[in-house]
């Protein structure tokens, strides 16, 4: 037999407040390294180290691939006749003058590089993460009547030009990033690290 | 001595009762049509996913350096391994078009109204876990199009304003996608998400039995009871409806063994080709298509191409396709409509069902093929056409003109 209402219903409602106030802060301890477990291991972290390549050998029009944290970064030393040709189709662009934060503060330019000429940029495109593909050639092609060289990304039309920056109506909302980099010398491209920030 | 040990079990455990409610004395209506099979084929597809399931995991490899050579291991070395591999990839495009019909058959007949709106629900629920082990399940064997799958489909997290680039390394444990996402997607394929498929299946057969099957033409069957008040219009699932069932069985292995054993590609539909490379992280595919069960959502999300509001065309992206996925959720709630099925809705009805199916189909190519100016115009039309069946739904099934139902079923 039951009783029809317990003895004092006051404390018995603070007491179910009381255990399932204790109880939901059990879960949520409980669930801290459940969660936790999901962030980057130190392994993981370990891997996130800089990239280092050698450019030396890069000719112009030429396309570099290095990886960085598992993501391929485009480095393009540009032809004279394609530096000549990138401030041409500036209304076709979304950014042109690289206002969204894409860039690190020393790439923040005309070209979007540190050292004039040569482009940085993380090839992954800023819509769904493809990696655009290359395509110095100007003129007509599949894609666009008239094209003045730059990226293009296969899987959802995404358009970018030399300096990595959007077509305005692509997928793509924003330029492509440029990543921290430095030149250690010369010849020698350091992904990862902002190095001495001049 | 057979009535003894039942008893026996029966004084222990609701054996025969149990049995009798849920099968053999289920009163199924007697108009049940061919659209009504789905059901029954889902549970069959589930168990050949189980079992061919667990006899890949007994030789599958999950990490980044051994998965992919696990799979050719299971294609060439283990025996009968391919058609274990092949029953299990058959068996997931099976899924979800046998899901496909079950759901368009309760979208017809009016199945998810009074008093089976938490059957819809629940059975929508199994819905989402079957998109996410399909998702799942796809990016195990490490292939081209297992990486960038999950690569597109991971990165729309990202899409979030303020959270997402935190959001979706905490996602992929990485800052890539890398062994160790493939680790947390195979611990929630094979463990996980089975499991939860397989309680709220559970969960959606004893709500399915508690309010009894919906029939071609909406009406209530309990309404009429004989004096041993079983509903009139009702046959016992045994030995009636079971013989269909198995009749429908029969017919459905053989299309499932023609194409396990004949063509596992399905043209390149069932295994994409892409997915005979190994995964590149450095090298996306040309051309890149999501399973052809995603590919209506997957138009949805590319057709948006313009910000608004503030926010990027991306999120904005990931929130249709989203929502279009979400939207069915909401239909017992959309459905003004005084009766259920669509023999007896209203002109409007008919019209926005159609153009619902037509607007399905057209996404669903337009999902698959590389996209074009024209293409993205007519995604963003149809994608329009998609959701004006849910959003449209409160208005024209209140105010349309529908047939009077008949009190009893109708048998042609």
């Amino acid at each position: 037999m039951q009783p029809k209402s317990p003895p004092n219903p006051g404390r018995r409602k603070f007491l179910i407040a009381a255990t399932s106030a204790v109880g939901a802060v059990g879960i949520a301890g409980a669930a801290v390294p459940f969660l936790g477990s999901w962030n980057p291991s130190a392994r993981a972290e370990a891997a996130g180290a800089p990239a280092i390549a050698d450019i030396s050998k890069l000719e112009p029009g030429e396309l570099l691939i290095v990886e960085w944290r598992g993501v391929p970064i485009y480095v393009v030393k540009h032809s004279t006749k394609s530096l000549n040709q990138i401030d041409k189709n500036l209304e076709r662009l979304a950014d042109p003058e690289s206002i969204e934060d894409q860039q690190p503060e020393y790439a923040r330019n005309k070209l979007r590089s540190r050292r004039e000429g040569v482009s940085v940029l993380t090839a992954v495109c800023t819509h769904l993460a493809c990696a655009p593909k290359y395509y110095p050639q100007l003129g007509v092609n599949d894609f666009d009547n008239n094209w003045q060289g730059g990226f293009f990304c296969p899987c959802h039309g995404s358009k970018f030009d030399l300096a990595g920056r959007v077509y305005s109506g692509v997928p793509a909302p924003t330029n492509l990033p440029v990543p921290p980099h430095y030149y250690k010398s010369d010849d020698i491209l350091v992904i990862g690290e902002d190095g001495d920030v001049a | 001595m057979v009535t003894k040990i039942m008893n026996w079990f029966d004084d222990r455990l609701p054996l025969t009762a149990t049995i009798e409610r849920h099968l053999t004395k289920y009163p199924a209506p007697i108009n049940m049509n061919i659209w009504y099979l789905a059901g029954a084929l889902l549970i069959v597809v589930l168990v050949i996913q189980l079992l061919s399931g667990i006899w890949l995991l007994m030789n599958y490899e999950p990490t980044a350096e051994g998965a992919f050579a696990s799979i050719q291991y299971i294609m060439r070395d283990v025996e009968y391994g391919y058609i274990i591999r092949y029953m299990h990839t058959t068996g997931a495009s099976a899924f979800f078009a046998l899901i496909y019909l079950h759901m368009f058959r309760g979208m017809m007949y009016g199945s998810y109204q009074k008093p089976r709106e938490l059957l819809w629900v629940v059975g929508w629920i199994t819905y989402l876990l079957l998109c996410m082990l399909g998702f799942t399940g796809y990016v195990l064997p490490w292939g081209q199009m297992s990486f960038w799958a999950a690569q597109v489909i991971m990165s729309l997290f990202g899409s979030i304003p303020y959270i997402g680039e935190d959001l979706l390394i905490w996602i992929r444990g990485d800052y890539l996608i890398s062994g160790i996402t493939l680790n947390r997607l195979f611990a929630l394929h094979v463990v996980l998400l089975p499991l939860a498929l397989i309680a709220v299946i559970f969960v959606h057969i004893l709500a399915l039995h508690e309010v009894g099957s919906n029939n071609p033409d909406g009406v209530d069957v309990k309404k009429f009871k004989d004096e041993d008040g079983v509903p009139l219009d009702t046959k016992p699932f045994f030995p009636y409806d079971i013989m269909h069932d198995l009749y429908a069985i029969g017919v459905f292995l053989i299309f499932f063994c023609t194409i396990m054993f004949f063509y596992p590609d399905g043209g390149g539909y069932v295994i994409e080709y892409v997915n005979y490379e190994a995964a590149d992280n450095l090298k996306t595919p040309d051309h890149i298509v999501p399973s052809w069960y995603y590919t209506p959502f997957y138009a949805m999300l590319r057709a948006i191409t313009f910000p608004l509001f503030g926010l990027s065309a991306k999120f904005l992206g990931f929130v249709v396709m989203a929502a279009g996925i979400a939207i069915f959720v909401a239909l017992p709630w959309l459905d003004r409509s005084p009766v259920k099925s669509i023999k007896y809705k209203g002109v409007y009805s008919k019209f926005f069902l159609s153009l619902f199916v037509v607007s399905f189909f057209v996404l669903g190519y337009l999902g698959s093929v590389a996209p074009s100016p024209t293409k993205t115009l007519l995604a963003q039309i149809f994608t329009f056409g998609y959701f004006s069946y849910f959003l449209l739904m409160p208005i024209y099934s209140k105010y349309e003109k529908c047939k009077p139902v008949p009190d009893r079923v109708q048998l042609s």
